[in-house]
């Protein structure tokens, strides 16, 4: 388990990170959000050890980073952001350089190199200058030199950036499948990324906390828990719409457009009590023809905006 | 120990997977090799001493040169937090990387063999115990300005930068035994002691005293230690 205690970390005048909490538990995919500067890559160089906080702790059970930071970077596997990579070398040295300094004896480098190559799809490059590697390759080097331990932990940085769209499915895949037996905790600006890899989201907006929990529970909890209903409907007057509100107190009708054939009705709801059915019984006893009725929910995207937009949860 | 050693075989291996190295060995032999040869034969003594002198001089540039991207460069690409966030010390990666450079300082020094062996073939009466002690004596030197190098590399992520500021650290070195003259007595015996050159004429003579060996160890101690300091800086600017 890592726990993080009441974080924080100043550049000079700037604060980066405003006294932040969150635990982590094992077999947890963790995704860390922000939009670019929040303080993401700050926290992640603290909690590896690269950088020491202004204050607060950062504990793997019961040991601190600050006091034993060599013992618990053998468990951590890190992949920092923008993937520096030593370009000079070719990629079987590099994650054998790698895997000499974590201590892996020469006699299972040899299986250690074979399941990573395998893992990241390395293949291709395995005996190859880095520098002369895409840049699709070189995430993956990273991600490889990052995992080649076998650590219990995984902090990576913006794991998919560079990737294309077939990289970035076979990288959640893995991140997904190291994740059952793993703490993996990575960061992204793109919700997308983060919505289909993990089990749990952490917002960050300048350096606080401003959401946290399960892709499903945020859009719950979200404030603006609303849904936007577009209906089309034939065979109906407009009386009859408007007595709708009467008989379904929980939607408000924002806009009746009539066209030639059909009328197009335009109701919001809150995502808590869902009126749908009562609509079509409604309309049923109406005698009205639904053609169409189309829910449109917030989603993760509008709740990031909401919550990183203005510095404030709105 | 161990990491040491892997830092070490990464940093050597990488000088010569680039064309650093055999750029540096080529120019450091020749540039020797030109300002012994023109004076050897001309003496007509059975002695390195030219070469002994000649080298110190181009250790001014050479030495820069090897340890400016040590560190700077790891800086500016952004590597250094992949081995910062490695099991291992700053002080191990410190001391790794000197000693890839003062291994490169030897494997150029043994480039000047060649005029050893043309001494050897042609003199008579060759003090070889004094040329060992030259040897040992330009190694020192070599190793003690590596120190300065890793200190200036640390200073700043810009090679160039930390180029010039290892230059300008060793010219300093270099000058306390030229400047002597115009000292006060008061301070002269301090800059004596405080010179390289001061050290490595009583080793290149054939005497290996530890006073003389404390003062490299010191001074390499010390750059070393400063090193390790800028190096771990980072975590809390």
């Amino acid at each position: 388990m890592i726990k993080v205690d009441n974080l924080s970390k100043n550049y000079d005048d700037v604060k980066a990170v405003k006294s932040i909490s969150f635990e982590l538990q094992d077999g947890q995919v963790v995704g860390f959000l922000g939009a670019n500067g929040a303080g993401k890559s700050t926290t992640l160089k603290i909690m590896t050890g690269y950088i020491s906080p202004t204050s607060g702790n950062v504990y793997y059970g019961n040991r601190n980073i600050q006091d034993d930071t060599s013992d618990i970077q053998k468990d951590i596997g890190y992949l920092p952001e923008l993937n520096p990579l030593y370009s000079e070398m070719r990629v079987h040295d590099y994650l054998k350089f790698i895997s000499d300094i974590r201590g892996i004896p020469s006699s299972d480098f040899k299986n250690a190199f074979q399941k990573v190559v395998e893992e990241c799809s390395l293949n291709a490059v395995a005996h190859r200058t880095i520098g002369n590697c895409s840049k699709g390759y070189k995430q993956r080097i990273g991600l490889a030199a990052a995992m080649i331990h076998d650590p219990k932990i995984l902090i990576l940085d913006e794991p998919v950036t560079g990737l294309d769209p077939n990289q970035i499915v076979e990288i959640r895949q893995l991140i997904k499948k190291l994740g059952k037996e793993k703490i993996v905790l990575m960061s992204s600006h793109i919700l997308q990324e983060i919505q289909a890899t993990v089990d749990r989201i952490i917002i960050i907006n300048e350096g606080s906390i401003v959401a946290d929990g399960s892709s499903e529970s945020l859009l719950k909890d979200s404030a603006g828990g609303k849904v936007e209903l577009s209906i089309d409907v034939s065979n109906a007057s407009e009386n009859d719409i408007k007595d709708m509100k009467a008989t379904i107190p929980s939607i408000d009708i924002h806009s009746i457009t009539k066209n030639d054939s059909y009328t197009n009705i335009n109701i919001e709801y809150s995502n808590s009590n869902d009126p749908r059915a009562d609509i079509f019984n409604y309309a049923v006893s109406k005698k009205w023809i639904i053609l169409e009725m189309v829910a449109t929910k917030q989603n993760l995207e509008d709740i990031f905006r909401n919550l990183t937009s203005n510095g404030k949860p709105s | 120990m161990h990491n040491t050693l892997t830092i070490f075989k990464r940093e050597l291996k990488s000088f010569f997977d680039s064309p650093m190295a055999y750029v540096f060995l080529v120019v450091f032999a020749l540039l020797n090799g030109w300002f012994f040869t023109t004076t050897f034969f001309l003496y007509g003594q059975s002695d390195l001493r030219t070469l002994f002198n000649i080298v110190p001089l181009v250790y001014l540039f050479f030495i820069p040169g090897i340890t400016m991207g040590l560190i700077s460069r790891e800086k500016g690409l952004g590597t250094i937090e992949i081995i910062s966030t490695l099991p291992i010390d700053d002080r191990d990666i410190v001391v790794g990387k000197y000693l890839s450079a003062v291994a490169l300082i030897a494997i150029a020094l043994l480039t000047t063999s060649l005029h050893f062996i043309t001494l050897s073939s042609f003199g008579n009466s060759i003090d070889y115990g004094a040329v060992f002690t030259g040897y040992l004596g330009l190694l020192l030197v070599g190793s003690v300005y590596a120190s300065v190098g890793m200190f200036s590399s640390a200073v700043t992520d810009n090679q160039v930068i930390s180029f010039i500021v290892g230059i300008a650290i060793i010219f300093v070195f270099w000058l306390f035994d030229k400047v002597l003259i115009f000292m006060p007595d008061l301070l002269a015996g301090t800059i004596q002691y405080l010179s390289v050159e001061y050290h490595l004429s009583n080793i290149s003579r054939g005497v290996i005293d530890t006073r003389n060996l404390i003062y490299f160890g010191s001074v390499i101690g010390f750059f070393l230690f400063l090193t390790t300091r800028l190096v771990e800086s980072r975590r809390w600017s």
